[in-house]
């Protein structure tokens, strides 16, 4: 029984880390970014629910804000930070990445202090424990794989049904041809941010619900177990930002439940290694040929 | 026509070798004598310890055109290898001293060898996140090794540096490392590692066994980041795991990258200014890291390739413009850059 209840754990823990880690794939497939500030924008979104609920207003309208200034934010990023670099070197782009990263990270704490702050989750989910026969089953951890799993269909069906889906998926294919094409690239990319932090803002109201403290370095570690993700289940590829998220967040779980909680990021990055190098893009990415 | 003059190697060498010496001798007298404040002194061998790690990531980097992001893994291996050899020597202090860090080294290469084998297989991004991932294991198992490293509090007690020889210490391996990089970079082997970053199918076919020479130029970075380490356990003498974590290679890595990729003389300033930052910065210490990030965004984006670009700082070649320098002459023949590094005369 203790298996399931662990199992739901750690698919509530792995519909997180998917929601990120498609924003991670998201960006990367279509500008060639590992956006270290992704992790960061997590923990403005987070700080932003926290201020409106705590100011006693309706907690779905801080869902809603913290939803939407993620998305903001990412665009102003993308504006400022790494449209200008968009045909330098790739590495400079992630330098400024993480320099986003640093600045945002450095102007929480500048805001909110180091000090941990409570998150009111208990204001957004808020219901006893199910009870199914001798298993417990949190309502949040219900509540997080549904609307998890509920964002992700709806990102499917955006991507592979609509216009700028269609126009997300080209650009990332082929920039250049993509442009001849006549698609409007910088509003798409603009557009692949806003649709990756909104993602990511929802994965931070659940987060906070599940680990109810806000500090200014939260996103770091989370965006880390993220990328993790994103990379396993092959970057820039959407099924496999899922699936790699999924088996993060149950092998996490699961070996902190037999007893090794000290090495449970030690055990995460090992899996990394092993599956790159048996299959060196990951579970599901695209092969790259190499051209002479 | 006029010859173009110029600076005989035996005498290029001599004045390299004259400044560096006059350099080691006047920084270590003015850190000895105690005339400058711990903190002062401290942050001064910061700045060697960091461009030893900046150089050094900079043959990966710049010069192999990879993407590490575990540098500080290596570091760890280093620094603890180090201390525990330290901890439990009875040798005399300045055998015991060369020992420590020799045997950091070869650790560290040892690690690099082993991690760089599988590692490079993979490209690109994969390759960083993959050296990332074998940073982060090196830190959870050091955590995890109480018996042997201290785990999480840290290993404490380790024999410091005399404080009048440590600045010679330091600085000695600082150009030690920019030496002995700067001589693989100009010999064959070099240019077969720069030849794999500028074409690595073009290097293959030419015969150049493009494996052999990332795993070596991986355990060479990788060494000479484990010197870095003993250096920082011995000038510390307490090492805590949370030093060596993911924004430690990171930290490195940015030096690397703001300084120019490929320029040692890049690696070199931009480790001294960013260490030295904090220092300047001390009175306003609240925006220290907003100052920070923000330069770092601001350069990239004007200069996307680094403060020096590729350039490379050569002392000679400066003499040799000057001795040949004539008013209204025409643009001179370029003189041969093959040239020692002016080191750590940027101080």
């Amino acid at each position: 029984m203790l298996f399931i209840s662990q199992l739901i754990n750690g698919l509530q823990l792995g519909s997180i880390y998917a929601l990120v880690a498609l924003g991670y794939s998201m960006v990367y497939g279509i500008i060639m970014l590992l956006n270290f500030a992704h992790g960061d924008i997590i923990m403005v979104g987070g700080y932003i629910a926290m201020l409106i609920i705590t100011a006693g207003i309706n907690p779905a309208v801080a869902v809603v804000a913290a939803i939407v200034g993620c998305a903001v934010l990412a665009m102003v990023i993308e504006k400022i930070a790494y449209k200008p670099l968009r045909s330098a070197p790739r590495i400079s782009l992630l330098i400024t990445a993480i320099g986003v990263s640093m600045l945002l990270q450095n102007l929480a704490q500048l805001v909110f202090s180091a000090n941990a702050r409570p998150f009111p989750s208990t204001n957004i989910i808020n219901a006893a424990n199910l009870q199914l026969g001798s298993v417990q089953i949190s309502v949040s951890a219900i509540v997080t794989i549904a609307v998890s799993v509920i964002s992700m269909i709806l990102l499917t069906l955006l991507v592979q049904k609509t216009r700028m889906g269609k126009a997300m998926r080209a650009v990332s294919e082929d920039m250049g041809a993509a442009q001849l094409m006549g698609i409007n690239v910088d509003r798409t990319v603009s557009f692949t941010f806003a649709v990756g932090s909104v993602l990511a803002g929802i994965g931070s109201v659940l987060y906070c619900c599940r680990y109810p403290v806000l500090t200014p370095t939260m996103g770091s570690l989370l965006g880390l177990k993220a990328f993790v993700a994103a990379v396993l289940g092959g970057i820039g590829s959407i099924p496999g930002a899922m699936i790699g998220g999924f088996a993060i967040g149950l092998a996490e779980v699961f070996v902190t439940s037999i007893g090794l909680s000290e090495w449970t990021d030690g055990i995460v990055f090992a899996i990394l290694i092993v599956v790159l190098l048996f299959r060196p893009t990951g579970f599901m990415g695209r092969s790259m040929s190499e051209k002479v | 026509m006029d010859k173009v003059k110029k600076i005989p190697v035996p005498a290029r060498y001599a004045i390299n070798t004259l400044l560096l010496a006059a350099f080691l001798l006047i920084g270590n007298t003015v850190i000895a004598s105690g005339s400058v404040s711990r903190a002062q002194s401290s942050i001064v061998l910061q700045i060697g310890i960091y461009i030893i790690l900046a150089v050094s990531l900079n043959v990966v980097t710049g010069y192999l055109g990879q993407l590490p992001l575990g540098h500080a893994g290596f570091m760890a291996v280093g620094a603890y290898a180090g201390a525990i050899f330290w901890k439990s020597c009875t040798l005399p202090r300045p055998l015991a001293v060369i020992l420590g860090l020799v045997l950091a080294g070869i650790v560290a290469a040892i690690f690099g060898v082993i991690i760089g084998v599988p590692a490079l297989r993979l490209k690109g991004d994969y390759l960083a996140i993959i050296t990332l991932g074998f940073g982060e294991i090196i830190r959870v198992i050091i955590i995890n090794l109480p018996d042997i490293t201290g785990g999480t509090p840290g290993l404490s007690d380790i024999p410091k540096f005399a404080k009048s020889t440590s600045f010679l210490v330091v600085f000695l391996c600082v150009i030690i490392t920019c030496f002995a990089i700067h001589t693989l970079m100009h010999s064959r082997h070099g240019r077969a590692i720069l030849s794999i970053r500028e074409n690595e199918i073009a290097a293959e076919s030419c015969g150049i066994n493009t494996t052999y020479y990332k795993v070596m130029a991986f355990a060479f970075s990788a060494f000479f980041a484990g010197i870095a380490g003993a250096l920082y356990a011995g000038n510390q003498g307490l090492l805590v795991p949370g030093t060596f974590d993911f924004m430690q290679s990171i930290n490195i890595l940015v030096m690397v990258v703001l300084g120019g990729m490929g320029s040692m003389s890049g690696s070199i300033i931009a480790a001294t200014v960013l260490t030295a930052l904090p220092l300047m910065l001390q009175s306003f210490s609240k925006y220290r890291m907003i100052i920070y990030s923000l330069l770092l965004i601001v350069v990239m984006i004007f200069k996307p390739s680094g403060l020096m670009g590729m350039y490379d700082f050569s002392l000679s070649r400066l003499l040799e413009k000057l001795i040949n320098w004539k008013p209204g002459a025409k643009k001179k023949k370029p003189c041969d850059p093959e040239q020692p590094e002016g080191g750590a005369s940027h101080e």
